[in-house]
C-alpha cells in the first residue's frame, strides 16, 4: 500500500523553475510536463504521450506555439491535453488526451494537485505569503533526497536534532535541553510545535546574519499543514526581548523556514527549501551567506535521512521504534499523515 | 498557537519529565510517554469524562 496521501496539493517546483520550454518533474510517482504558455500561465499534464508513452520532455519532444509535439512519432497535444493531430490519418481518436494536473502558481511555489481533479480545491492550499512579499528578501533552493518523504517529516517536526547534526551552523546545547509545547488543530489539519528559549547560544546562522552577539532569545514555531508546506517561524532578539501587545515586534529579527515536502516516489523526495528574512532586505553578503548555510544545513540532513532510508529498506519488517518527549509533535504529524492516506 | 475548536494541547511540564495532555473536551492527564498519550487523547470521548 503507498504511504502518499492522493488527492491533495503538492509543490511540484519554483515559478521561477517552469518558462516557455518544456519541464518534467516525478510527483508522487507521476511524471508530469510542466510549461509556461505564452499568456504566463502554467500548464501541467502527464510526461507520457499516450501512443506509446515516450516521454514528452525528452528531446526531440519540442514545444511548438504552444504545443507539445512528441519526439517519437510526432502526437501533438494542446494546452488543455487534447491530441490536435496524429500522422498520417486525419481522424484523431477520441481517448487520445493527456491526464491534466490541476495547477496553481502562489507564493513563488508550482502547486499540482495529484488524485481526482474533481477533488481539487484551491481554497485549501496553505499559504507561505512571505515568499513573495517585498517585506521580506527570500533565498531558496531544492535538494533531491533518496529516502521516504515521512523521514523528512520526521526530521523537521523535532528540531531537538538540530543540536546534533547541526551543531555549529543553527544547532546550540538549548535547542535539545528546551521543552516543547504540541498543538494538533484537528478539523483544519495542522500540527504546531513551539520551543520558546529565553536565554540561548546564538548560533553562526543567526550571529552572522542579524549582527547580535552573545545570548539571545530564541522562539521556535513550527506549523505543518500535512502533508506538503512545513514553516518554521524563527524569531532572534536579545534577551528579554518580547513582541508588544499590539504585535509589532521591533527589537526580533523574523526568518521564516518553509519547506515543501513533496513525494518524488515512495523512497525519494523533493526537499524544497526558502529562508525568508524581514531584516537586511538589500544586503546580497547575508543573502548569499544564508543561502549557503542554509543549503548545508539541508544537505546535512539529506546525508542523514538518504544513510537511514537504506537502513529501513533493508531491515525486516516490524522494528519497533521507541519514542520520547522529543517526538510529540511528530507523532501528531504521522497520525495526520495515516489520516490522509486511508481516510 | 492555534485557536480552532478542536485543539489537542500537550505541554511538557516545566523542571520535570511529564507531559501533560489537554483535550479539546478540556480533560487532562499527565504522561510519560507520547505514544500512550496519543492513544489517549485520540480515544477521546472515552475514558475523558471528569
Amino acid at each position: 500500500m503507498s504511504a502518499i496521501p492522493r488527492d491533495q496539493w503538492y509543490v511540484a517546483a519554483y515559478g521561477a523553475e517552469i518558462g516557455p520550454e518544456l519541464f518534467s518533474r516525478t510527483v508522487c510517482g507521476e511524471p508530469i510536463l510542466f510549461w509556461r504558455t505564452r499568456d504566463g500561465s502554467v500548464t501541467a499534464v502527464a510526461d507520457r504521450c499516450v501512443h506509446r508513452r515516450f516521454p514528452l520532455s525528452q528531446a526531440p519532444s519540442r514545444l511548438v506555439d504552444d504545443q507539445v509535439v512528441c519526439g517519437y512519432h510526432g502526437f501533438t497535444y494542446g494546452v488543455d491535453g487534447k491530441c490536435v493531430s496524429v500522422p498520417g490519418q486525419t481522424r484523431v481518436p477520441r481517448t487520445a488526451r493527456l491526464a491534466r494536473y490541476p495547477v496553481v502558481e502562489q507564493d513563488s511555489f508550482i502547486w499540482v494537485f495529484v488524485g481526482d481533479p474533481e477533488k481539487a480545491d484551491a481554497a485549501t492550499i496553505p499559504r507561505a505569503p512571505y515568499l513573495a512579499s517585498p517585506a521580506y528578501t527570500t533565498v531558496a533552493g531544492m535538494e533531491p533526497l533518496r529516502a521516504r518523504y515521512s523521514l523528512l517529516v520526521d526530521n523537521l517536526l523535532d528540531l531537538s536534532h538540530e543540536t546534533y547534526l547541526h551543531g555549529g551552523y543553527i544547532g546550540t546545547p538549548e535547542v535539545a535541553e528546551t521543552p516543547i509545547t504540541t498543538e494538533v488543530d484537528d478539523d483544519a489539519g495542522i500540527v504546531y510545535v513551539s520551543r520558546h528559549m529565553a536565554d540561548a547560544a546564538c548560533p553562526p546562522f543567526y550571529a552572522k546574519s542579524t549582527g547580535l552577539q552573545g545570548r539571545i532569545s530564541r522562539w521556535q514555531d513550527i506549523e505543518y499543514t500535512p502533508p506538503c508546506l512545513y514553516k518554521l517561524h524563527s524569531r532572534v532578539a536579545p534577551v528579554g526581548s518580547v513582541p508588544n501587545p499590539d504585535g509589532s515586534d521591533p527589537d526580533a529579527f523574523h526568518v521564516e523556514v518553509v519547506y515543501a515536502i513533496t513525494p518524488e516516489t515512495e523512497h525519494s523526495t523533493h526537499d524544497f527549501w526558502a529562508v525568508a528574512r524581514d531584516f537586511a532586505l538589500d544586503d546580497e553578503g547575508v543573502s548569499a551567506f544564508l543561502a549557503e548555510n542554509n543549503r548545508t544545513v539541508v544537505l546535512q540532513d539529506v546525508e542523514a535521512l538518504d544513510v537511514l532510508e537504506r537502513v529501513i529498506a533493508a531491515e525486516p519488517a516490524g522494528y519497533q521504534e521507541l519514542s520520547i518527549n522529543i517526538d510529540t509533535g511528530g507523532l501528531a504529524a504521522r497520525r495526520l499523515l495515516q489520516r490522509l492516506v486511508a481516510p | 498557537m492555534l485557536t480552532g475548536d478542536r485543539v489537542y494541547r500537550i505541554h511538557w511540564e516545566p523542571g520535570t519529565d511529564r507531559l501533560r495532555a489537554v483535550c479539546h473536551c478540556d480533560a487532562e492527564r499527565e504522561f510519560e510517554d507520547p505514544v500512550q498519550l496519543w492513544e489517549w487523547l485520540l480515544s477521546h470521548p472515552e475514558g475523558h469524562e471528569a
